[in-house]
């Protein structure tokens, strides 16, 4: 098989926040009935996390598990254990009505640190981000400019945007316009 | 700008990260319907000053396609509701008949 790799090689940039590329991660896309016990359980075996309420992303551990839409979630676990955590999945909901898919390799991830990420992610999407509305646990897709993507909290305070893997660079860019030093805009 | 809250995840979503989808309610005529249900259907749109009730899909977000009942003249937004149903939740009907009495928007009064 050929070797992995993520869309941008693990870029950084050091701006008056940081922005960088967390390279490949394993993301699962589940569909199916949210509210059955069947899927709870199948969450539960795949990532050890409980299932999570509206817009909002758990963790246990093996894996975290994000609300994309009502019937919707995104699993997020190492890029290696993707394909074994799509057979559990599939197995545990094989007499559901559900979809899972390794969507792993169609996207890319970045990490965004610093004390003024806010304002980076404030800059690019209409979306509320102060501290009060948004912080860890909380996942919320959007757009970044002109493309759809997710941002969540992290428990260590930093934020992590997954977009699709076409526009990485795209996303990168922007996220790099937005935290150049001599933009800080000192809001949040 | 205009703000609605998505019903499906409960966001209030402005303007840019939704896409207008038309017409709300729209009754489909499609193969053996005869010509005028079928024109109707295709072309005929309400353009009303306004109450109006249309579609709007969350489009950067969930993605799901939801209702909204507004006035296109003061852009008052009366509520946003699921697209699974036939017509207007009795509540927002309340709200629009509070601020428009005697409105009507199709067979919807």
């Amino acid at each position: 098989m050929s070797k992995a790799v993520s869309a941008l090689d693990g870029v950084t940039f050091d701006g008056f926040a940081k922005v960088e590329e967390t390279g490949l991660r394993g993301m699962i896309t589940v569909r199916g009935d949210l509210a059955s016990k069947e899927m709870a359980a199948a969450v539960k075996a795949a990532t050890g996390a409980e299932m999570p309420v509206q817009r909002k992303i758990t963790s246990g551990d093996k894996g975290a598990v994000a609300w994309m839409s009502p019937d919707e979630l995104l699993v997020v676990v190492d890029y290696d254990a993707a394909n074994a955590t799509v057979a559990t999945l599939t197995d545990a909901l094989k007499d559901s009505h559900a979809l899972v898919a390794n969507v792993s390799d169609a996207r890319a991830v970045f990490r965004l640190s610093g004390d003024s990420r806010r304002d980076v992610l404030a800059k690019l999407a209409p979306v509320d981000f102060s501290k009060y509305a948004f912080g860890a646990g909380d996942i919320r897709r959007s757009r970044i400019a002109q493309v759809s993507a997710a941002v969540w909290g992290n428990d260590d305070g930093s934020f992590e945007v997954i977009c699709f893997r076409s526009v990485a660079q795209y996303v990168f860019d922007v996220l790099q316009v937005s935290a150049q030093p001599g933009g800080e805009v000192g809001f949040h | 700008m205009l703000t609605l809250q998505c019903p499906y995840c409960g966001v209030w979503a402005e303007e840019t990260e939704l896409h207008a989808e038309g017409e709300a309610h729209l009754k489909r005529f499609g193969p053996d319907s005869d010509d005028a249900d079928f024109e109707s259907y295709l072309f005929m749109r309400e353009n009303p000053k306004g109450v109006h009730f249309e579609r709007w899909r969350h489009a950067s977000g969930c993605g799901k396609f939801f209702h909204a009942a507004r006035s296109t003249t003061t852009l008052e937004v009366f509520g946003t509701y699921s697209a699974q149903t036939m017509e207007p939740p009795q509540d927002i009907k309340d709200k629009i008949t509070a601020k428009y009495p005697g409105w009507s928007w199709r067979e919807f009064s």
